[in-house]
């Protein structure tokens, strides 16, 4: 009963779809204030009737109802409730479930948090995103339907792949999504622009703090997927440049290309069209990622079940909207008027060139993702692009990028003085330099890379520093004064100085693992040791473990640094035994929250050996803490006074800002 | 998102004040950059964009000249000269009866399309799908010794997947029926 209710929620949510789709667009392009006013109440009950189908699913993998299919493929009454419930994204027709509530959750925030937004451009947005939603909803509907029913109903079910049984499904998944569709709105408020005509610096200040939101929620959840892989696989790798990470990684380079082209948007009235394109292009890469996900044209552990019926659906909802948004933007876009000049060297030059970086860079991830399908389909030749090819295109193009990331924050707007601030960066060039000699000095000439690697990050990091000390004027105001400049100063300041800064951190952390990290490799016994680094690991033994629907054979290691036992590691090789499939669970030991020993098992002897991976990476954690600091540095953006989507009017703001610019 | 005003804000626009003001120092500096006509400046921004393309074009093109693995099953590089050091991913099944394991985690074992079979050493930790008859892709390099030293040995995710590679090699010799 309740499986037939949250289908039939789906098919009321669908309909609703339809109908936002149509008269909320109608009444703006009308000017009918009637029809607008539909959009916001109808969003907030596709999110209801949206919820409420989730529920149902989710009730029904609680209670391992076998009589639905997607429970059966995907669950085992022995599973633990934390992975019944996580569970229910674990699959394609599940996931989708979840993509399309976060895509009406976004509607539903908008029409609830939007007051000050006008309400011709909130309700042409709402509709907008009522088309994404009905897209969406028909395609569940029509080839992945999570409510059929199987019959008849089998007594246990097929598990969900082990791989997939761990915390991280939780977690990794919605933070992902919510920054992946969070896009949608953004996309919608672009798409609602142009029909409507009129984009302003307004347009940006609306626009930003959702942009800013999704950017928070996609930056965690690559993270996180990406600390998972570190884990889970045993291979000890972060990121491997596999499809499926590209996926989640363009709609990123493309979003934070966003966020900076719409602070020059918002404060300058420039770089409009671009921005309007480029709001655009993030959610078609969000589309794309999802298609080549779920379609099965890559085979990855995030292609779920292939059906090429699937696969050709989603590729039409991709053509219709990249295709129908781009001649929409052809279109209207020259009628956009032009705004604000600008110097080449000047803040807004800098954003500019920013955005040159990362959309190159973009595209570059894009060709490296497409080259292998669009070969194979062409010449049937069967080609792989792996790391070496990324290392060589989108290396090269992050460097000036953050070779120039310090001076950007310091240029003024209109026109900057590059050599005042290249005057304001030397003790930053000092310490950068500073850092670069130490690394050399520690390891030697070989390590020339890593000392220019370790070198780019403390100017980074230096730099963001600087630019949130500079805003102090601790030399000119003394230590209080100066501490309260800092508490007081706007939320955005902070987001750039951290933002910035985390990609120090991260750069940092992934410079310290490619040229400092130790492997080994080898066959160990019963009580035999291995040194690694500065550190000891005595083998005791493996021995079996049972946990609620596998075994494990957990490898002891005692961890000794000069001579005293400082930790335990424990490794295990995991069968599950509903799909008798095994996994790898590695150790791992993190020292001083940066560094980590990382243990996994592979083959165990007869004679109770094992074979065993074994990895010091230094400063490793960095490489996530980096992605959050970040976005605590979006979190902090989002609470600046001037971004709320609450915000004072921007003539009252005007007038504000004018009475306090005397100083 | 919606928090009312706050004291802690409240003097925000003193420090939002400093980007015009900056402005205005510099605005005075007269380097004879300002007489710069918009062309200029717009000619200025497409040089640079250009510039940056141009760099990515050929950073690209040389990464795919180089830097891509071709996909091939044993019967394609068999009897074959491959140029010294190319890397390939060589896939097809795990031949039966041919994993050796050593000591110090390597691993011998021969990859098949059934019609010809490769020698492959790895050391390393193998995949946890990794089985006799399973389907399997191997990366790494032939070597003069006749054998192919893998870096990087690939199975599947979970029990209904092959690579598709391989299934499609398979397919292509057909001995593969799967329903994939």
């Amino acid at each position: 009963m309740i499986i037939e209710i949250g289908h039939f929620a789906l098919i009321l949510a669908f309909v609703l779809s339809a109908l936002q789709s149509v008269v909320p667009v109608w009444g703006a392009v009308t000017g009918d204030r009637r029809l607008m006013a539909v959009a916001p109440p109808v969003a907030g009950m596709m999110f209801l009737l949206v919820g409420i189908a989730f529920a149902a699913l989710t009730q029904a993998y609680m209670v391992s109802d076998f009589s639905v299919v997607n429970v059966v493929e995907n669950s085992h009454s022995a599973k633990p409730d934390l992975y019944k419930i996580t569970g229910v994204w674990g699959n394609h027709e599940g996931s989708l479930l979840l993509w399309v509530l976060i895509l009406v959750l976004f509607g539903a925030l908008v029409a609830a948090f939007g007051r000050n937004i006008p309400m011709e451009l909130k309700a042409a947005t709402l509709g907008v995103q009522g088309w994404v939603t009905a897209a969406f909803l028909l395609f569940m509907l029509a080839t992945s339907n999570p409510f059929l029913r199987a019959s008849p109903a089998p007594i246990e079910g097929n598990d969900l792949n082990p791989i997939l049984q761990d915390v991280g499904l939780a977690i990794h998944p919605p933070l992902l999504y919510v920054g992946y569709v969070g896009f949608s709105i953004v996309f919608s408020f672009a798409i609602a622009a142009l029909i409507l005509g009129r984009v302003d610096a307004a347009w940006a200040r609306w626009v930003r703090p959702w942009t800013l939101l999704a950017w928070m929620f996609l930056t965690l959840g690559i993270a996180m997927g990406s600390y998972w892989a570190y884990y889970e696989l045993g291979w000890g790798g972060y990121w491997f440049w596999d499809p499926v990470e590209n996926a989640s990684f363009m709609p990123w380079l493309a979003g934070t290309a966003l966020l900076h082209s719409a602070i020059v948007m918002e404060k300058r009235g420039a770089l409009k069209v671009w921005t309007v394109l480029l709001a655009i292009l993030t959610f078609s890469l969000s589309l794309l990622g999802t298609f080549l996900v779920r379609s099965g044209v890559l085979t990855s552990v995030h292609a779920f079940a292939t059906d090429p019926a699937r696969g050709t659906f989603i590729l039409g909802i991709l053509v219709v909207f990249i295709g129908g948004s781009l001649a929409l933007y052809a279109w209207r876009a020259p009628m956009l008027k032009q705004g604000g000049l600008f110097a080449p060297v000047s803040r807004e030059g800098a954003l500019v060139l920013n955005n040159l970086l990362l959309t190159v860079a973009t595209a570059a991830v894009l060709i490296g993702t497409l080259y292998p399908l669009l070969l194979e389909v062409l010449t049937d030749e069967k080609i792989s692009v792996g790391p070496p090819f990324f290392n060589l295109t989108f290396g090269p193009l992050m460097i000036p990028l953050l070779l120039a990331m310090p001076f950007g924050p310091f240029l003024a707007w209109k026109r900057g003085d590059l050599a005042a601030v290249g005057q304001r960066l030397y003790a930053v060039a000092g310490l950068a330099l500073l850092a670069m000699l130490v690394t050399a000095w520690m390891e030697g000439a070989e390590k020339i890379l890593a000392a220019l690697g370790v070198g780019l990050a403390a100017w980074v990091i230096c730099g963001a520093a600087a630019e949130i000390l500079s805003r102090a004027r601790f030399r000119d105001v003394g230590l209080s004064t100066g501490l309260a400049r800092l508490a007081g100063l706007p939320g955005s300041a902070w987001g750039t100085a951290l933002g910035h800064a985390g990609i120090g951190l991260t750069l940092l952390g992934i410079v310290a693992v490619s040229a400092f990290q130790e492997e080994k490799v080898l066959t160990i016994r019963p009580g035999e040791s291995v040194e690694i680094s500065h550190y000891s690991l005595a083998f005791a033994g493996l021995a079996r473990r049972t946990g609620p629907n596998y075994v494990d054979d957990v490898g002891h290691f005692d961890i000794y640094r000069g001579g005293v036992k400082v930790a335990v590691a424990d490794p295990a090789k995991r069968l599950y035994t509903a799909r008798r499939m095994p996994t790898t669970e590695a150790g791992i030991v993190t020292f001083g929250l940066l560094s980590q020993v990382y243990v996994s098992i592979g083959e165990v002897h007869a004679d109770g050996g094992a074979d065993i991976r074994l990895y010091y990476k230094p400063l490793v954690t960095l490489i996530w803490i980096g992605c959050l600091v970040m976005s605590f540095g979006a979190v902090l953006s989002l609470f600046d006074r001037r971004l709320r989507v609450g915000a004072p009017k921007p003539a009252a703001r005007k007038m504000v800002a004018a009475g306090q610019g005397a100083e | 998102m919606t928090r009312p005003p706050s004291p802690a804000c409240g003097n925000w626009p003193a420090n939002w004040a400093k980007a015009p003001e900056r402005h205005k120092l510099v605005g005075s500096d007269g380097n004879g950059r300002s007489k710069m006509t918009r062309k200029q400046r717009r000619m200025t921004m497409i040089a640079a964009a250009g510039g940056v393309l141009a760099v990515a074009v050929a950073l690209i093109l040389v990464a795919l000249n180089d830097q891509i693995v071709f996909f091939q099953s044993p019967s394609d590089i068999v009897g074959k000269q491959l140029p010294d050091g190319q890397r390939i991913r060589l896939g097809g099944l795990v031949e039966d009866g041919s994993v050796e394991r050593g000591m110090n985690a390597e691993v011998r074992f021969a990859v098949t399309d059934t019609v010809e079979s490769v020698n492959v050493v790895y050391v390393g930790l193998l995949p946890d799908l990794f089985r006799e008859g399973q389907g399997v892709v191997a990366e790494g390099v032939m070597k003069g010794d006749g054998w192919f030293h893998a870096d990087n040995v690939l199975a599947k995710h979970d029990e209904n997947y092959m690579p598709k590679e391989v299934a499609e090699a398979l397919k292509g010799k057909g001995v593969w029926q799967g329903e994939d």
